[in-house]
């Protein structure tokens, strides 16, 4: 048998022919393995965004509060006070579906390194999930092993995990997703840059031992998930919270002692990724001294050490004459501290081995991916879904369609799964899970808050990507105005199938522009996030592909984290407020699916300028002090949500609607832009004149112990131990 | 009035304990590092929670060897005040100053939560700005925190007055939904014969302010610093 070439391999490295062919004209040779590897690496789509990059570009990333956007390890935003706070989300969707524990871990683990590379100190963590249907064991599997894989990581380094959503639909069955967000607390003159810095300075290799794990992590997230791909468990990684905690520490101490000038994560693409991007962003070049990177394992090639992804470990340029100085704190914190290389002003990536050059490629060209424009097509079928008209019969009893909603696993109570998270270390969390529409922390040393949500209905952005992705930064920016938050930016996490395919390219088009004219509408531009492609699965010669899903993960602050509002209602005799107004709209709603097995119909409406002045309204009542009390219409509609504020509070409530629309649509509908609070009486008054002439109509009281809904065609009353029992049991039971 | 929070390279809770110490109620605090051999002049020590050694043994195991601990030992035989908090009342345990053993929850999963904790002994350094009886909210946050002793220890520790909480209902009832990891006798923290070493699995420092929920487990720090006041 002939050995292969190189070129014939192209594919085992990720790369297509012709991407080959180019890498020969720049190198203007032919590559060796380990060059064509990292290559095939820095140009898949994790770490090159070679299919999403000319559409990245169309996202806003410009405002006076941002003070680092796209391009760093996390966007920073300004709180005041000169305060900061960096974030991101990041997935880690292949590893999970392959090994969940771990998958997972690695996840909250990578993530974390992100933040503390900028400077800044971790305090929260967010997980936006999404699973098969829970009835299913594959399900209760990898939920189970995510669950458990972010609490071992998250309690053990001491970040609390204070929210996040899980939604579960078969288009997940055999990759689900697990988006994992981050956020830390910074000064601003500690923002610090992943960068070089300028010819001779050393570059510091920290933390763990290098090993065979995760070889190829990169290039396997950038395929398809395959039958096979349980044989690729060696590409997944194992977490060591333990070792991150001191890795945490380390940096931030060297930090604080003014001693590096850089600081960068080794993620997907281990050192050839790190060290790359951050001679990339100072323009200049790095001999690296491959033999030096410490080892786990004998034996291993350049290639192995310099594509390994083996975790919590870390590169750090060192402030010029420091260098002693930082390696001595990197050792007191028990870390092994390498220098592994130096700046040089040749511009290339220059690999040593033992005093031969083993890899030379030009850091520009393996940072500049070739990037692909491609002609998106919808998808006939989804086409028909949304736009074919439909009908579907009132169920006679709505109260019993009421409860289904509330025992639908994805509207159900998560507290089977928070509770094992734990969401107080760090003595910040103001609002625990499960008790608002977004987490709240305070920020020591100041009166404020920050506040962080995850959204995106995948089934909005499966019938209609554009207004999905637009309504997936609405309703973050609506759950954070519903704790008192000012929104400030976001972080999108795009989970897509193959791009390669004309339909998900449309997809992966229209979210973009989605996210775009929702973030410059409401004032929350983009400081960065990561794309995850390929999410689609052949099984028995049939491709699954997942709903678009661009996760949107957001942050705001609230100038006084003592006036802040949580869902439940309080007190007897407030008064039911609904801002903005009803629609009879249904396509695409939680009703439809869950009552009539559907899918189909164009998803709500939704008027940017509305949804604005529904969401100040609620804050500007919020920060005054006149509401405590607020919760957002989203999925199940208006009587899911006076459903749950009734529950989390176990307080009844007394509300008659008026509208004469079809009843299903008033109770269930999805009608965007609405805020339902609940005031004192006696601040009655005062809440309406702060109202204007925004649209709000008053519904009823928080009374007694039943939920008592009334409509123009008949009425429903429930017993609020009935609401608790549909609302809490489905996940205890699936998870017991 | 000097507090020392003992500092493991993975512990979690240490700048929380610090927090209320210093910032809520204006002690003086010491962080010591665990490498360190002696204490310095201090009138009260602090174990706070976390995963000390990564805690992929025993909890606590490993913390119990560290250097600090023999100064520890000898500050806590002199009758110098300490306070273990979760992971710390582990590594305490471990150490062999307080008896009995913290064993993984049945459920075997982490467990974050707010608990009902009944005073039972308000005559401690540690409980006496509580009254007897008296019920506190205070949160929860480990795997490894079910209480057990053998019969014998256990008569003693009732005989003596030691067991200072235990995990009860809101209204201060011993059901089995209130005992949140299948502790013996539902026993949330107990105290040494001597009255100077405290362990407990709840996190007072998660509930000494009203904005975070509770202050119910504020007077345990209050009445710490009052008597490690007096004995300095």
């Amino acid at each position: 048998m002939r050995e292969q070439s190189l070129r014939e391999q192209a594919a085992t490295f990720g790369l297509s022919l012709e991407e080959f062919d180019s890498i020969v004209k720049i190198l203007d040779r032919e590559p060796n393995g380990l060059e064509a590897a990292m290559f095939g690496a820095l140009w898949s789509e994790h770490c090159g965004y070679k299919n999403s990059r000319p559409l990245l570009k169309r996202l806003p990333t410009k405002g006076e509060q941002v003070l680092q956007g796209p391009g760093e390890n996390a966007g920073v935003v300004d709180i005041g006070e000169g305060f900061a706070v960096a974030f991101k989300m990041e997935s880690h969707n292949h590893p999970s579906a392959v090994e969940p524990v771990q998958g997972a871990a690695t996840g909250v683990g990578g993530i974390l390194r992100d933040i503390f590379a900028m400077g800044a100190r971790p305090v929260a963590v967010l997980d936006s999930l999404r699973f098969g249907p829970l009835d299913n064991d594959r399900t209760r599997y990898l939920l189970g092993g995510v669950v458990h894989g972010i609490s071992l990581y998250g309690n053990a380094i001491g970040v609390p995990t204070v929210g996040g959503e899980i939604v579960f639909h078969p288009c997940y069955q055999e990759n689900p997703l697990v988006n994992v967000m981050a956020l830390g607390y910074m000064k601003h003159e500690d923002l610090q840059s992943g960068t070089v810095g300028n010819v001779g300075n050393q570059l510091i290799y920290v933390g763990s031992k290098t090993g065979r794990d995760g070889l190829g992590g990169a290039v396997f997230a950038s395929a398809d998930l395959s039958e096979s791909s349980s044989e690729d468990r060696p590409a997944v990684q194992v977490g060591d919270p333990f070792m991150e905690k001191l890795l945490l520490e380390a940096c931030l101490e060297a930090i604080q002692e003014d001693l590096v000038i850089g600081v960068q994560d080794m993620g997907a693409a281990g050192i050839t990724s790190s060290v790359g991007e951050m001679a990339y962003r100072a323009g200049k070049g790095v001999d690296l001294y491959v033999d030096r990177v410490p080892r786990r394992e004998e034996g291993m090639t350049p290639l192995e050490v310099m594509l390994s992804e083996s975790q919590e470990r870390m590169v750090l340029t060192a402030k010029p004459g420091k260098e002693a100085e930082l390696v001595a704190l990197l050792e007191k914190w028990e870390l092994d501290a390498t220098i592994i290389g130096e700046v040089a002003d040749h511009g290339m990536f220059r690999i040593i081995e033992k005093g031969s050059i083993v890899g030379d490629m030009p850091i520009a060209a393996l940072n500049e991916a070739p990037s692909y424009t491609r002609q998106g097509i919808e998808n006939a079928e989804i086409k028909d879904k949304r736009e074919l008209p439909y009908t579907v019969n009132i169920p006679k009893d709505l109260a019993k369609t009421l409860l289904k909603l509330l025992a639908n696993p994805t509207i159900a109570s998560k507290r089977p799964i928070f509770e094992q998270y734990d969401y107080q270390v760090m003595t910040n969390t103001v609002i625990v899970p499960g008790q608002a529409d977004a987490a709240v922390l305070r920020v020591k040393g100041t009166n404020k808050g920050v506040a962080a949500t995850t959204d995106c209905n995948p089934r909005y952005c499966q019938l209609m990507p554009k207004r999905g992705a637009m309504i997936a930064v609405a309703e973050a920016a609506r759950n954070l105005s519903c704790v008192g938050a000012t929104p400030l930016a976001i972080t999108d996490n795009l989970n897509f199938g193959n791009p390669t395919r004309a339909d998900v390219y449309f997809e992966l088009e229209q979210a973009i522009e989605g996210l775009s004219e929702a973030c410059l509408a409401l004032n929350t531009p983009v400081t960065g996030g990561n794309v995850s492609l390929y999410n689609q699965y052949t099984s028995g010669g049939k491709l699954v592909a997942i709903h678009p899903t661009p996760t949107v993960g957001m942050v705001g602050v609230l100038p006084d984290v003592s006036r802040h509002a949580t869902q439940n209602l309080k007190r007897g005799g407030d008064i039911i407020i609904l801002l903005g107004e009803n629609s009879s709209e249904l396509g695409a709603s939680e009703y439809l699916y869950t009552e009539h097995g559907l899918e189909l119909g164009y998803p709500p409406e939704l008027n940017l300028n509305r949804e604005k002045a529904v969401q100040q309204a609620a804050q500007r009542l919020i920060q005054q002090g006149l509401c405590d009390t607020a919760h957002d219409c989203s999925e199940g509609g208006l009587a899911v949500a006076l459903a749950e504020m009734a529950i989390s509070g176990q307080k009844g409530l007394k509300v008659k609607l008026k509208e004469t629309i079809r009843p299903d649509a008033l109770l269930f509908g999805e009608a965007q832009s609405r805020i339902l609070l609940s005031i004192e009486k006696a601040k009655l008054e005062l809440v309406k004149e702060t109202l204007g002439d925004l649209p709000f109509q008053v519904l009823g009281e928080v009374s007694g112990e039943r939920f008592e809904l009334s409509y123009p065609s008949g009425a429903l009353e429930l017993s609020l131990s009935d609401l608790s029992h549909a609302f809490y049991s489905p996940l205890r039971e699936a998870l017991s | 009035m000097k507090v020392a929070v003992i500092r493991f390279p993975g512990s979690n809770c240490d700048d929380d304990a610090r927090y209320v110490l210093a910032e809520v109620l204006g002690a003086k605090v010491n962080m010591v590092w665990h490498q360190e051999h002696e204490l310095g002049q201090v009138d009260a020590v602090v174990l706070p929670g976390g995963f000390s050694y990564g805690d992929y043994l025993r909890s606590g195991a490993m913390a119990a060897l560290s250097p600090i601990m023999a100064d520890l030992k000898r500050f806590a035989e002199r009758g110098g005040f300490v306070l273990g908090i979760c992971n710390g009342f582990q590594i305490l345990t471990e150490a062999g100053l307080l008896e009995g053993q913290l064993a993984r929850r049945p459920q075997l999963s982490f467990i974050c939560d707010t608990v009902s904790l009944r005073v039972e002994n308000d005559q401690t350094a540690f409980s006496s700005d509580y009254h007897k009886g008296q019920i506190l909210r205070i949160p929860v946050a480990h795997n490894d925190g079910s209480y057990y002793a053998d019969d014998e220890t256990l008569a003693r520790l009732e005989r003596n007055n030691q067991i200072v909480f235990r995990y009860v209902s809101e209204d201060g009832e011993l059901t089995d939904s209130a005992n949140p990891n299948g502790s013996l006798s539902h026993i949330a923290g107990i105290i040494n014969q001597k009255g100077n070493v405290l362990g407990m699995m709840p996190h007072p420092e998660r509930a000494s302010e009203a904005l975070l929920g509770s202050e119910d487990g504020l007077a345990l720090f209050t009445s710490l610093l009052k008597h490690a006041q007096v004995l300095a």
